[in-house]
């Protein structure tokens, strides 16, 4: 089941997908998923993101495949809903999305070991983790600058149970700009696949329902500008539409 | 009118900031060389998730492997509102109270790579309740470990102090109501050893204590 949250008639209301791709509501009554305010599809704890997580991303980056995974926080100001809008600083020259596969944790875990890692795994969503590059230091790399900022992280539509998704480590992911396809992979190629990292983080913190690790990114990264309309979609997952805009200084 | 609570809001996001004390920039050597290439030019944060929350008389269990952490007093502003582009001469209006921490790290010498494992421990942020916001510029804090004060320092060597670090910080994020920002930890801080007590205080607002533990999970 894909499962949502919208604003719809002042309230916050937690929806599912009925079968003809409505927007159904809890009491039954069914809306266009374009007639709907979207938000993030969970309430976000901690959020975990990877970076250069695919192999061919680290090396379109000039880095050498880490041998740890790379881990960093981000807070929860940066996650909006599908079809939000997410403001480009005036003095960015690029700012690149990435279309990442989202695990969202259901049980509480320590110590988990890989081969029961899925356990703990309520279900899947869309992330597109944008990152503002002219911003990026060397210390604590990436920076907050560049990937903690309000409004960049888009999240959803949907959280897709993990029983409906049997093979997430075999999913297509693909952006598209302005209806053109700009970057294409396959979650076959991460580098550290899902058991490894909720094993990885979970060796010394514990994770919790809601907690939110977005896998990383391949490669086919492109600077976006204001007007520009991106589409990350992930394969029996969703497609998360977000638009640029320029941000008020 | 602010609420506010005595404790750090489960919900709450903590941001804490590294290289804020000029003893710390020293310290750490030359900025200008590989990894870092430059001095770092906006604030240098980090983030203590929710599960490294414990308070005052916590036992703290160090992951599998380590034996020793640093132990970096500090203080937190707690947010009795949401805060974003603030300026430095009105920040503080957006600060409900403040909180006395130990933010603890695996010793980590580098700064070029997120700390996770070295940072976000469970148990990793020992809190103290949220008091009033008083007067910080000459705040003192000190580290006990078993009895013997192994470090002080003052927030008057801040290099940001809060209401620039508020500033610089909102410049390009929110912080919400219930957040909290720690002002500072110090490079190199003072380590403690398993089956260590220790003890941070801060001049006027008390003291937290807690013990280190080995991994025995």
């Amino acid at each position: 089941m894909k499962h949502g949250r919208i604003a719809f008639q002042g309230a916050i209301q937690a929806v599912t997908q009925a079968a003809d791709g409505r927007v159904r509501l809890a009491d039954g009554r069914l809306l266009g998923k374009n007639e709907v305010e979207w938000l993030a599809p969970i309430e976000a704890g901690t959020v975990f993101a990877l970076g250069l997580n695919y192999a061919d991303h680290a090396k379109e980056l000039a880095f050498k495949a880490p041998d740890a995974p790379l881990v960093f926080l981000k807070g929860t100001n940066g996650i909006v809903g599908h079809r939000a809008f997410t403001p480009r600083p005036q003095d960015a020259t690029y700012m690149h999305y990435e279309c990442e596969l989202a695990v969202v944790i259901g049980e509480q875990g320590y110590r988990v070991p890989k081969e029961r890692a899925y356990d703990i795994v309520r279900g899947y969503t869309v992330a597109n983790d944008y990152a503002i590059r002219d911003y990026l230091e060397n210390w604590y790399r990436p920076n907050l600058r560049v990937k903690n900022r309000d409004g960049c992280t888009p999240l959803g539509p949907w959280l897709v149970d993990r029983a409906d998704v049997p093979d997430p480590m075999n999913l297509t992911l693909t952006t598209r700009v302005n209806g053109t396809v700009t970057q294409q992979g396959t979650t076959a190629d991460m580098i550290f696949d899902i058991p490894t990292l909720i094993a990885y983080l979970s060796s010394f913190m514990t994770l919790y329902p809601g907690d939110v690790i977005l896998t990383g990114t391949p490669e086919g990264l492109a600077d976006v500008k204001a007007g520009d309309v991106v589409e990350t979609g992930i394969e029996g997952i969703g497609t998360l539409v977000n638009t640029i805009v320029q941000a008020k200084e | 009118m602010q609420f506010i609570r005595d404790s750090v809001a489960p919900t709450a996001t903590v941001y804490g900031v590294v290289l804020n004390d000029s003893a710390s920039v020293r310290a750490l050597g030359d900025l200008e060389a590989a990894p870092y290439k430059g001095a770092p030019r906006a604030p240098v944060l980090y983030i203590k998730p929710r599960g490294t929350r414990v308070g005052d008389g916590a036992a703290v269990r160090l992951p599998s492997g380590a034996t020793e952490v640093e132990v970096g007093a500090t203080i937190g502003l707690v947010m009795g509102r949401a805060a974003a582009r603030l300026a430095p001469a009105d920040a503080l209006d957006h600060v409900a109270g403040i909180v006395l921490a130990a933010d603890l790290s695996l010793p980590h010498a580098s700064y070029y790579r997120p700390a996770i494992r070295e940072k976000c421990f469970d148990g990793a942020l020992p809190v103290a309740d949220v008091r009033p916001l008083c007067d910080l510029a000459g705040l003192e804090l000190g580290v006990e470990i078993d009895g013997a004060v192994v470090d002080g320092w003052s927030l008057s060597t801040l290099l940001r102090d809060p209401a620039r670090l508020l500033a610089d910080v909102t410049a390009f994020m929110t912080l919400r109501a219930g957040d909290v920002l720690l002002v500072g930890v110090r490079y190199d801080a003072p380590r403690a050893g398993i089956g260590s007590r220790v003890r941070v205080s801060a001049s006027g607002l008390g003291t937290l204590a807690f013990t280190i533990e080995g991994d025995a999970r």
